[in-house]
């Protein structure tokens, strides 16, 4: 596989403050990629160093082997940029927009069939202006997409959209990928990243805590089972029994995690049984989400502090 | 041995290719212009309400030395309003609507891109130099129409319209490219561009008879290229005693079009070291 972008101990501050902290990341071709981070972690930052929108403070980074500092309009050419916000043609119509754009490129897609593609064929002919903020983000990926890149930056594609057109924006994507293109996507919702990409990296305070597929993000943590019964009557009284993994007690709820769910389990009932206690009360197995994992690393990450920033 | 087919190369500078995308952008941008109705209200048709507002109210005569005929005031006045139009359609308009593009994010969304450079302000300078023409005619037409303002019939005084014209349109919009370095918000484009520029059209005797501005501030006015425009088109619309009267003799074109020329490469510079394309406050 041949790389279409690398990074190696990318950093950036802003003043004193460090937005990213040494990233380290290959991106191969065709690859799906999905930034995960919550907000101000350091995504757009780091998608812009990679759009040559931004500098970096130190590290090397290649993007379709090219240093994006000294992109010119050869290598603007073969990529498709979404910010995560911009400004808007707000007299133009979706169709003008995008043909006026697709002029700009070499070999570009037909630029009424990219409209139709994103879902704007009702307002194809209305004003930027009037259009919803959903609809203005297809507009966002029509312009993305119609100078046919090979690779695509989309920073928060979905953010602020309802389901709907989240789905929508989805299948967009996954008709471009198809076709071979390398897609890097900065998102913070972890079903769209689970959905999309081919690999996760999870950023948290401008660190890439870990990269993986989606189904192997938090790898040991995913293992883990919780098990939860309500405190009440008697087991309110009684000491917790000695189960072989961390058993918390909050609230009137006993929370144990555990890789061995069914050996804890049997425990839990027995000593239940010898309190004469036949039903353990709210009794619950559960497996993490990633969407749980994903919210351990945040708080196992701390709280994004200001000490850095004026 | 079968011949590959050519594969073209992309040359994103190609001068053929740096033109026809000029053109792509000053369509789409006379398209955003004449779409948005503040812009083609303030910047365009109100050099044109002026005309029809002060030929109007101050329909008297401008009277010569003895033995010479008069000068209607339209005559006088409609040079410097086409003067003040080109500027308006020129400066004012590509400083803020510039300003806003750095600003908004527009200009960074266009950068993204493999749009040359070039070819931005190729559009920009297409879209100053189509609605400066498009003023010009206007003012002219009402001027004749309902002013009745003689056209010039000398073609050498045609010709140095044309040369003001050109030499004015070029210096204001390179001058306006650079300006948009002192704005330092979209919402703020207007207050700075708007009052210098407003000042400048009373102290170059736009609204008056030049010779009426103090000469301390006709010291200033001359500093500046707006001045020398009025001066200009006035050598194309008036006979010569008005330059005694006015402007301490002669009409000087040649001296028009040099300070003119000198405000072009001024700017020019200006706006090499100080155009910003990306002003979102996110580098
Ligand atoms: N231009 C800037 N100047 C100063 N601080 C910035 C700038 N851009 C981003 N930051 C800070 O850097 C951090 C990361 O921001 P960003 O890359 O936008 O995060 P994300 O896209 O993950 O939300 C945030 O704390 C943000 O406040
Ligand atoms: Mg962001």
């Amino acid at each position: 596989m041949t790389a279409a972008i690398t990074a190696t101990g990318v950093r950036k501050s802003y003043g004193s403050f460090e937005a990213l902290r040494g990233v380290d990341l290959e991106i191969g071709e065709g690859e799906v990629f999905a930034l995960l981070g919550p907000n101000g972690a350091g995504k757009t930052t780091f998608v812009e160093i990679l759009e040559g929108f931004r500098t970096r403070t130190a590290g090397e980074a290649t993007v379709l082997g090219i240093d994006p500092e000294r992109g010119g309009p050869e290598w603007r050419a073969r990529l498709g940029i979404v910010l995560q916000s911009a400004g808007f043609f707000e007299q133009l119509t979706p169709d003008e927009i995008t043909a006026h754009f697709a002029s700009f490129y070499p070999k570009h897609l037909d630029p009424r069939r990219v409209v139709d593609m994103v879902g704007l064929a009702e307002k194809r002919d209305a004003r930027c202006k009037s259009l919803s903020g959903g609809q203005k983000r297809r507009v966002d990926l029509a312009l993305g997409i119609v100078g046919d890149p090979d690779l695509v930056f989309l920073d928060e594609p979905t953010t602020g959209l309802d389901p709907q057109g989240r789905r929508q924006i989805w299948e967009v994507v996954r008709e471009f990928t198809s076709l071979g293109k390398t897609v890097v996507l900065t998102t913070h919702y972890l079903d769209e990243a689970e959905q999309l990409a081919d690999r996760v990296g999870v950023i948290i305070r401008g660190e890439l805590v870990e990269v993986g597929r989606p189904r192997e993000i938090g790898g040991r943590e995913r293992a883990m089972a919780r098990i939860s019964f309500s405190l009440n009557g008697t087991l309110s009284e009684v000491a917790l029994p000695e189960v072989g993994g961390l058993i918390d007690a909050a609230d009137g709820v006993a929370t144990v995690t555990t890789d061995r769910p069914t050996a804890v389990v049997a425990m839990l009932a027995r000593w239940a049984e010898d309190h004469g206690v036949a039903e353990l009360p709210g009794l619950a197995v559960s497996r993490p989400s990633l969407e749980d994992i994903y919210l351990a690393m945040v708080a196992e990450a701390g709280e994004p502090s200001d000490g850095g920033q004026l | 041995m079968t011949a590959l087919p050519a594969t073209p190369v992309f040359r994103p500078n190609a001068p053929g290719r740096i033109l026809r995308l000029s053109w792509e952008r000053t369509l789409i941008e006379l398209r955003q212009f004449f779409r948005t109705p503040e812009q083609v209200f303030f910047t365009f048709l109100l050099p044109v309400l002026f005309v029809v507002i002060f030929s109007t109210i101050f329909s008297g005569e401008i009277e010569g030395p003895p033995g010479v005929e008069d000068v209607e005031f339209a005559q006088y006045f409609v040079p410097g309003m086409i003067a003040t139009g080109i500027m308006s359609a020129t400066f004012a308009s590509l400083a803020m609507t510039i300003a806003v593009e750095q600003h908004d994010g527009l200009l960074r969304r266009l950068s993204g891109t493999p749009l040359p450079r070039s070819a931005y302000f190729g559009g920009k300078i297409g879209l100053a130099l189509f609605t400066a023409a498009l003023e010009v005619v206007l003012i002219l037409g009402i001027g004749v129409a309902l002013y009745g303002v003689n056209l010039p019939t000398d073609p050498a005084k045609w010709l140095a319209f044309l040369g003001v014209f050109i030499a004015g349109v070029s210096a204001c919009s390179l001058l306006g490219i650079a300006y948009t370095r002192l704005i330092r918000s979209s919402s703020a484009a207007s207050a700075i561009v708007q009052p210098p520029y407003l000042i400048l059209q009373f102290i170059s005797g736009v609204f008056l008879q030049y010779s009426a501005v103090p000469p301390f501030l006709q010291a200033i006015a001359s500093l500046f290229p707006l001045k020398w425009m009025v001066q200009g088109f006035r050598y194309a619309f008036l006979p010569d005693w008005v330059a005694v009267d006015d402007y301490g003799g002669q009409w000087n074109v040649d001296l028009v079009l040099l300070v003119l020329a000198g405000w072009l490469l001024l700017s020019f510079v200006a706006a090499r070291l100080w155009f910003r394309w990306d002003r979102t406050g996110s580098a």
